[in-house]
């Protein structure tokens, strides 16, 4: 089996998933998705909450069975395969619990075991020093702040030294320091350890920094998957423009090109389309022909349609992508 | 498989609320002896008072090691349930409650393995608990009250058991109480599956096993008649026919023997068939439940 | 005329051999009593059995005390015996003890030896024993049975056999056969269970009967006993 599990082969799909679809009673949770995460990858898997995220990856870690549709992690069936995939796995689903009452070597080295292997008292320690935690690793996970526990759950998924990592909202809860630590760790591991790794999150901004691929659900349907390169595109921005005069804004819009650009207005807001390089030409034109500007805001579009999705919110809902 | 078992007793006895059962039937104990100790004759002069009219009654000797020990556990084993669901019923709404469940499933373990061991291990809990009280209700009780034979006092007779002949019989009650409370952990546990708060299996074994002592307990034909022997409850407590000898011809008590060894392997019999069915239904329902906790 | 001579001769030959036959029986009475008072004191090793209706006890090794007039123990060597209270008051000694009335009630057969029966009637109207029978073997002034009739406790029978021992008047074996008072246990004190099988429904019998069987097999005669021992 080792052979089937081997690592490195960039581009290969680590992760395939077909159709997959799951139902509890009459709500469809996870519906007719299919993705794949490719080797090397940090993939961003997104969606606002209940979007169906946390059961994509439950039942790509066992925890629940699908309705329709299959997974196959390394080229193996889950369903067939599930020790030996699940071996080179290591997970973190959603707040990281643990056993309160045991030390952080303790919860660690329990885990580890569970998964067959005796990994020594060294390995664990340099696995608690990665994340920070090692001076501690003797005390009782209940005197743990949220973002310790966090990173003793991202030891215990990364003892047994998997090839995939699969990490549900890692950031859930810590200030920013705490997420920028976990960004750099997740890089680190990217980068420096070449594991594939998939992590959850409802915020954008958060896959923007560190994913290279990245999808994005809604009412468990994919609504878009690509490259995060392309899809944050800087030649297709969203401008929002607010001014003190309106009427004279629209005058000058209208004398100008720019009149092609503009997507829509709403009261005293105007949007439009542009590439990033046009913005400062496009600020200086109105400002020589007496326009007061108050705020020129630019967006990837992909950011307004996501937002668009993840709140019922304001004007951006009317936006077509 | 011994892996896991280690695991899981890690767990349980790393846990300080492990130790509150253990704590709970040390006090236990400890009142009964001390009660004994101060005023064992007034407790004997009842359970005796049957035959102290026609007998000279030696009530300093009755009151022997032996007989404490029996005290304590026709008094405790009735309560140890509790003690034993609230390890069981813990198992896997414990984790689920925890939310470490959903991590142990992402490990190459598979589902039954892990319920297994899970169960092995409050029946390991289970035989501590009891082996804790051999201690200190038998072997305590031997060193501060001494040793003598043995007088029960049942409904229609007074049994009495050369000293030489006891100690195998309580042997051999508490590796019977042994599987009848694994049976309790068994309920426990097949409910633990169901829930993802520890109260609500242990409160509800708790229930059930109240609910069915009482229909064994009370004397109505209907129920005598029809469930009751197949009640698990009904033979909990068989684990006493192992101090009831055979009589032989003159009325006199035979050494070294049972007096209705088959109700024993009978009762036996159907509290081990009530562990292997709640704990494959545990397993069953498990392997195809969704973790969502 | 020759008729009424004749009825009171009959009667002064009956009142006659009434009175040899009272004398009789006092006489054996006194050598039966002589025979006891041979021996002072007495240490016996046995083995008891009980066979009661409500107890189910094992067979019990036993040594029995006795020291003149009337202390008697039975006690168990290695554990518990429950004795029967009958069975230490109602010695042959506490039997013979007192005054009473003797009167001779013929000869019967006792196993299959011929008996001199013997009633005695306390004089003492407030004693526990009514009347007390004794079948008494004449040749060895041995009392092989006594039926002892109590105010309060019933009738008590104790039969003894004679071996080795006999010329002291001690027995090789004494069963003691005696009304026990019923069984009854006060509620919710039971250490019972109910193991499904069918309970023998004479379980309200009254006839609960007691018996006690003690086989001595060696005594050690008027060695001198403390009073301890039986305290």
């Amino acid at each position: 089996m080792k052979s089937k599990l081997h690592r490195n082969n960039t581009m290969l799909p680590v992760v395939t998933i077909n159709h997959l679809s799951k139902n509890f009673g009459a709500i469809k949770a996870v519906d007719d998705l299919s993705f794949s995460v490719n080797s090397g990858d940090i993939y961003g898997f997104l969606g606002q909450n209940g979007a169906g995220k946390s059961t994509t990856i439950r039942m790509m870690l066992t925890l629940i069975e699908p309705s329709g549709g299959d997974i196959e992690i390394f080229g193996l069936k889950l369903k067939s395969h599930r020790k030996e995939i699940l071996r080179q796995v290591g997970a973190v689903i959603e707040r990281p619990d643990l056993y309160k009452y045991l030390t952080a070597y303790e919860n660690i080295s329990l885990f580890s075991k569970m998964s067959g292997i005796n990994i020594p008292k060294k390995k664990i320690m340099e696995q608690l020093e990665q994340v920070g935690i090692a001076e501690r690793a003797h005390s009782k996970v209940a005197t743990y702040s949220l973002g310790m526990k966090q990173r003793l759950g991202i030891a215990i998924a990364l003892v047994n030294d998997p090839q995939l990592v699969i990490l549900d909202e890692p950031t859930n809860g810590l200030d920013p320091q705490g997420i920028a630590d976990i960004r750099n760790l997740i890089l680190e591991l990217s980068r420096h350890q070449k594991r594939t790794i998939l992590v959850s999150s409802h915020l954008l901004s958060e896959i923007e920094l560190i994913a290279n691929r990245m999808l994005i659900i809604d009412n468990g349907k994919k609504i878009i998957e690509g490259n995060v390169s392309d899809l944050f595109d800087p030649s297709n921005m969203i401008v929002e423009l607010r001014t003190m005069n309106t009427s004279h804004t629209l005058n000058v819009i209208h004398a100008s090109s720019w009149k092609n650009n503009l997507e829509k207005q709403q009261q005293d807001v105007f949007f439009f389309k542009m590439d990033k390089k046009e913005i400062p030409v496009f600020t200086n034109q109105l400002v020589q022909n007496g326009v007061e500007v108050l705020s020129v805001q630019p967006r990837h579009s992909l950011e307004d349609y996501f937002l668009s999705l993840t709140s019922a919110n304001q004007h951006v809902e009317t936006f077509t992508n | 498989m011994w892996k896991l078992l280690q695991i899981e007793l890690f767990k349980i006895f790393k846990r300080p609320r492990t130790y509150i059962s253990f704590a709970a039937i040390a006090a236990m104990i400890l009142i009964i002896q001390l009660g004994l100790e101060f005023d064992g004759k007034s407790y004997l002069q009842l359970f005796m008072s049957g035959i102290s009219d026609s007998f000279f009654v030696p009530y300093d000797l009755i009151l022997n090691g032996y007989l404490v020990a029996f005290v304590i556990l026709n008094t405790l084993l009735i309560h140890v349930p509790l003690l034993v669901a609230l390890v069981a019923g813990d198992a896997v709404a414990g984790e689920a409650n925890m939310g470490t469940l959903r991590l142990l499933i992402t490990k190459p373990v598979s589902r039954t393995e892990f319920m297994i061991a899970k169960y092995l291990a409050s029946v390991v809990y289970t035989v501590m608990l009891l082996i804790w009280m051999a201690l200190l209700a038998l072997f305590l009780s031997m060193l501060f009250f001494g040793t003598n034979d043995m007088l029960i006092a049942r409904n229609d007779v007074m049994e009495q058991i050369s000293r030489n002949d006891v100690l195998w019989r309580y042997i051999a009650a508490f590796g019977y109480a042994a599987v009848a409370l694994s049976t309790v952990s068994a309920l426990a546990f097949l409910l633990s599956v169901f829930a993802d708060n520890a109260i609500g299996p242990i409160v509800s074994t708790i229930s059930i096993v109240i609910v069915l002592t009482i229909l064994s307990e009370m004397k109505i034909p209907l129920y005598d008649n029809t469930v009751k022997p197949y009640l698990f409850t009904s033979h909990m407590l068989a684990w006493k026919g192992f101090f009831y000898s055979k009589s032989n011809g003159e009325g006199q008590a035979i050494s070294g023997s049972i007096e209705n060894l088959p109700a024993i392997l009978r009762s036996l019999g159907i509290l081990l068939t009530y562990i292997v069915l709640l704990v494959t239904t545990a397993i069953a329902v498990f392997r195809k439940k969704d973790v969502l906790s | 005329m020759y008729f009424k001579k004749f009825i009171s001769l009959l009667c002064f030959l009956l009142l006659l051999s009434l009175h040899s036959l009272a004398q009789d029986a006092a006489s054996l009475v006194q050598k039966v009593k002589a025979k006891l008072n041979l021996v002072n004191d007495y240490e016996a090793t046995g083995i008891m059995k009980t066979d009661v209706t409500f107890l189910k006890v094992p067979e019990a090794q036993v040594s029995v005390y006795y020291k003149a007039p009337d202390k008697l123990r039975i006690k168990n060597d290695k554990g518990i015996s429950l004795v029967p209270k009958g069975a230490v008051s109602i010695s042959l000694n506490n039997l013979l003890k007192g005054n009473f009335t003797i009167i001779d009630a013929g000869t019967e057969m006792t196993g299959n030896k011929k008996t001199h029966v013997i009633k005695l009637l306390p004089t003492d109207e407030n004693s526990e024993m009514v009347l007390s029978t004794l079948y008494i073997d004449e040749s060895k002034a041995l009392v092989l049975k006594a039926k002892i009739n109590t105010r309060e406790n019933g009738t008590y029978e104790v039969e003894m056999n004679y071996g080795k021992y006999e010329n002291y008047a001690l027995p090789d074996k004494v069963v003691f056969t005696f009304n026990p008072k019923d069984y009854k246990l006060p509620k919710g004190i039971t250490f019972d269970y109910d193991d499904g099988s069918k309970k023998k429904t004479d379980a309200g019998n009254t006839n609960t009967k007691g018996k006690v069987e003690i086989s001595y097999s060696s005594y050690v005669l008027n060695k001198g006993i403390s009073d301890a021992v039986f305290k």
